[in-house]
């Protein structure tokens, strides 16, 4: 049918539903970049799923006019997994937040990294609980006054790429909500991006953690609070790009380039394609680290094989060497015997 | 030689019993194999610690394999032995109450000695005393004379020690007159790349035949004819592995893709090593991160077409229960199979018990239906995976099949079922894109269309939240929940309508209708037909479909004055059964770990007729 080659526009990938997140809320960018690229990667409606667990991010697949599946808390990667390996041909995103993929998930959360479906995740980092009206999550800064935590929150906050590169993510790169050009171009790169993708987004929620990243979408202060990563140019940032990370050994510092002790050779050169880990987590390491700035962009992306095309390599092996399965051979196998009437 | 003295029983118990590194799973099966290919029914009962090498000599250590073999449709592993098989002191105390008085005992000498004794907390040697006078006591130094018949194979000691357990099948093979050349072919497969300890138990085995034939060590030796069988082609088959070609069965009858989704659980654990090897019939098996994980992704496998199916255990299924209830929600098919063992918590991981009734039909958030077989023996796995497969798909909906350790790892001769009388799977992905909604429903079964992704035109959203009827659209609204609850209980008593009769085996009146389910099928049964054999008024009627119970279930108990059900738990099936039918039923329970006895079904029912 010539109906079938039809260009799809975002328009297309926007499902009837009204999109229920407060106004004002980060959310609303994410979906709208999200859709954008959809036709830009050639994607069909009906080829592409998005799942999702709880929390406001989880809201994402009814808005999406697309198939999609909200599942339960924190398990949405054991469902996405699933649906991949039954359908290798499917296009399948997952939308999760801090507390889906950090808390609740977490078990969930390194095992579909460890496994790598070609599944692309956008983790919506807002670094609180929204929907339960909010609580400090694990990714709240320690000493978060919240409603559940009036004397301050006391426990250490994770960093979503720190988890992600233990677990042995292929893919991780992190984004901002406000910044949606970058965001949209991170999207693709890493939609097309083999094995799983990992999208840290920070995502302001406006009603319980206003501002949260408010130092990095300043237009003062981001200049100096990120890092803009890309592949092998040298780490440069701040004001007129006047300052850079270098390495003492092991250790990132942050060196001038006006005070005459240092110039851009000196600097870090990212590899985001390096096999080994050692540079990612570095960068990684950074965002928590106070007097650096926070990496934005692609922190590593490496081949490995996925999940779905081995599985589906062992199915085709053992039909070759078994032959297709046969019922009947399968039944009367073993040791049997006949009763006569 | 004298000549061999050939007395023919009807049925005999034989009871292997010594440490779990002894090996006696592994004759008992021997044994159980050899019978059933010479045509005996059999039934038989694994009993092993949790523990893969409990110390040595314990009586918490103690393996044991209980087997019946008889020329009729026997049903259980037999309420006593005829024959002990002890290999050390502790085996010894744990299984002699098991042994009928005058029944043939055999005990490995070598191990009674004061460590083995002190270990069994014997505080003399029950060979010296009295303990065994009522007994037929065989005492034989196995130990010693395997390692003298071995002694040229080049095995170390401890290799050829190994090999004891094979002296002690060829001993059994003689006195119950069993041929050698089945288990010598097994064992020559199993050890195909160990040729040497594949000799070395052989000739053990013959080691231990031959020994009984020299010494006359027993004056009269015992066959047992074969069984009448219905006529067909026939092999022994173990609960798990059933179930596993079950699911088999209904993949590629459905031409379907299998997803299975699970996680290593005592005793479910084999239906995933088992589905693992079927991998060229298209089956996915997926050893997920956790239960939860397990069920989730049969449950996304099933979203995207497959057939998703998840095996547990009692503690698996409560992870697995937030899940199932999505599952229910957004009507999707999916198989959920638990292998019941003791509980609560951990309980006893190894033993039988029929105690996750109530967690199958009840536990989970929310008005929650959800349809519950169980199966009643180990080859009955088989029919019952594939018609939980059947309805799962055909009704949209999980579906929750109970079995327990004891129809689990226990084997019985199998009919192997003619492929072509396997009724359809059918389902149909298509629906005319202008007219789609998610949630229209079938009018008859009351199921909504099984549409996947990757099918243009008809993407839709689902989830958890209430759905509005028919759009499928998230709804708050109070009419729509109620209207919506209704329809997931309606659809799932519609299932009901297609069981088959319930068989009422006796009398449709009398005194006392014995109702059972699951894995208590066959002592029930059995039972009940000794009793009417003495003259009671009692008529038996098992069931395999618990949730929503048969519509002609009601009708059948009213022809009754009383009715007595034996269950493996604390009575849950008898609160099921007073709260539908309000009728007294009256509850017999047993929570040993271990499963009914006919006996003691038999005394029951005496009892509660006698009152
Ligand atoms: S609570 Fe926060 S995260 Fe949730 S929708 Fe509102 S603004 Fe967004």
């Amino acid at each position: 049918m010539s109906t079938e080659t039809q260009q799809l526009k975002k328009k297309d990938f926007v499902s009837d539903q009204d999109v229920r997140w407060c106004p004002g809320c980060g959310d609303y960018a994410i979906l709208a970049s999200v859709q954008k690229i959809m036709p830009v990667l050639g994607n069909t409606q009906e080829g592409t799923v998005f799942v999702s667990g709880i929390g406001c991010s989880s809201r994402f697949p009814y808005y999406m006019n697309t198939y999609g599946f909200h599942t339960i808390h924190g398990r949405a990667p054991a469902f996405a997994t699933a649906i991949k390996a039954t359908n290798p041909k499917l296009d399948v995103w997952l939308a999760t937040g801090d507390g889906d993929s950090l808390s609740i998930g977490g078990n969930h959360f390194i095992h579909l990294l460890r496994r790598n479906p070609n599944i692309n995740v956008i983790l919506f980092n807002n670094r609180i609980y929204g929907l339960t009206k909010g609580q400090y999550s694990p990714t709240s800064e320690k000493g978060k006054i919240t409603k559940s935590t009036p004397f301050g929150s006391i426990e250490e906050p994770f960093n979503p790429s720190d988890v992600a590169l233990s677990a042995k993510a292929t893919f991780v790169a992190r984004g901002i909500d406000r910044d949606t050009k970058h965001l949209g171009e991170l999207m693709e790169v890493a939609a097309k991006h083999k094995g799983t993708s990992f999208v840290e987004v920070y995502q302001n929620c406006n009603i319980f953690n206003d501002g949260a990243f408010l130092q990095y979408t300043d237009k003062v202060s981001k200049l100096e609070n990120c890092l803009y990563l890309e592949h092998d140019k040298p780490m440069v940032f701040g004001k007129d790009d006047n300052k850079g990370i270098k390495l003492d050994g092991l250790k990132p510092v942050v060196v001038s380039l006006e005070d005459g002790k240092h110039s851009i050779e000196d600097l870090l050169v990212h590899d985001q394609y390096a096999e080994d880990v050692t540079l990612a987590h570095i960068l990684s390491s950074l965002s928590q680290k106070p007097d650096f700035p926070t990496p934005i962009g692609v922190l590593r992306s490496i081949e490995k094989p996925c999940y779905e095309d081995e599985l589906v390599k062992q199915i085709d092996y053992a039909k070759e060497q078994k032959g297709e399965g046969d019922l009947e051979a399968l039944l009367n196998q073993g040791d049997t015997w006949i009763v006569e009437d | 030689m004298a000549q061999k003295v050939v007395e023919t029983l009807k049925d005999v118990t034989v009871i292997f019993a010594g440490d779990s590194g002894d090996g006696m799973q592994l004759v008992g099966n021997e044994l159980a194999n050899t019978s059933a290919i010479v045509g005996n029914d059999i039934g038989t009962l694994p009993d092993f610690p949790a523990e893969i090498r409990a110390p040595q000599g314990t009586l918490a250590g103690v393996s044991g394999y209980q087997l019946k073999f008889g020329n009729y449709d026997l049903r259980t592993p037999g309420d006593i032995g005829d024959t002990l098989i002890a290999m050390n002191p502790a085996a010894l105390k744990v299984n002699l109450p098991k042994l009928k008085p005058n029944g043939v005992l055999i005990v490995d000498t070598a191990n009674f000695e004061k460590k083995n004794l002190a270990l069994a907390k014997y505080e003399s040697n029950p060979l010296e005393d009295y303990t065994l006078d009522k007994y037929q006591v065989f005492p034989v130094n196995i130990t010693n004379l395997t390692r003298e018949a071995l002694k040229e194979t080049g095995l170390d000691t401890r290799g050829i020690d190994r090999c004891k357990n094979f002296f002690a099948l060829g001993m059994v093979f003689w006195l119950y007159n069993r041929p050698l050349d089945f288990t010598i072919n097994i064992i020559k497969k199993k050890f195909a790349k160990k040729e040497k300890v594949a000799e070395a138990n052989i000739l053990a085995l013959r080691g231990g035949y031959a020994y009984c034939e020299a010494t006359e060590a027993f004056a009269i030796s015992y066959e047992v004819k074969p069984a009448k069988l219905a006529p067909g082609k026939y092999r022994s088959i173990m609960g798990n592995t059933a179930l596993a070609l079950g699911l088999v069965a209904a993949t590629s009858k459905a031409k379907k893709q299998m997803f299975y989704g699970g996680y290593p659980i005592t005793p479910a654990s084999d239906i995933l090593h088992e589905l693992a090897k079927h991998k060229n019939f298209g089956i996915k098996t997926f050893q997920a991160e956790d239960e939860i994980a397990g069920v989730c992704s049969a449950i996304g496998a099933s979203y995207a077409g497959a057939i998703g199916v998840t095996a547990t255990s009692g503690p698996g299924l409560a992870l697995k229960t937030e899940a199932i209830g999505l599952a229910i929600a957004t009507e999707l098919p999916l198989v959920i199979i638990d292998v019941q063992r003791a509980g609560p918590s951990t309980g006893m991981p190894t033993k039988t018990e029929q105690s996750d009734l109530f967690q199958a039909v009840y536990g989970r958030n929310g008005d929650a239906p959800i349809p519950v077989m169980a199966a009643a023996t180990p080859s009955d796995c088989f029919e019952m995976a594939y018609e939980a497969t059947r309805i799962a798909i055909k009704y949209m909906t999980p579906v929750i099949l109970l079995t327990d350790n004891y129809v689990a790892n226990g084997a019985e001769p199998w009919k192997i079922p003619n492929i072509d009388t396997l009724k359809p799977i059918e389902y149909d992905h298509t629906a005319d894109p202008d007219n789609f909604h998610p949630y229209t429903r079938n009018p008859e079964t009351l199921a909504r269309k099984w549409i996947i992704p990757g099918t243009k035109g008809l993407q839709y959203r689902i989830g958890g939240i209430e759905r509005q009827n028919v759009t499928g659209n998230i709804s708050y609204d109070p009419d729509n929940h109620q209207t919506m609850n209704d329809l997931r209980f309606e659809k799932v008593d519609r299932i009901a309508n297609e069981y088959p009769a319930t068989k009422v085996v006796g009398d449709e009146k009398g005194d006392l209708l014995v109702i059972s389910w699951g894995g208590t099928y066959g002592a029930t049964a059995t039972a009940v037909e000794r009793a009417r054999e003495e003259g009671y008024s009692v008529s038996h009627a098992h069931l395999r479909y618990v949730y929503p119970l048969p519509n002609d279930l009601g009708g059948i108990i009213k022809n009754f004055k009383k009715v007595l059900i034996p269950e493996l738990n604390n009575g849950q099936l008898v609160h099921l059964i007073r709260d539908k039918y309000v009728v007294d039923a009256i509850c017999y329970s047993k929570v040993k770990g271990q499963p009914f006895v006919v006996g003691e079904i038999q005394a029951k029912i005496a009892e509660v007729i006698g009152k």
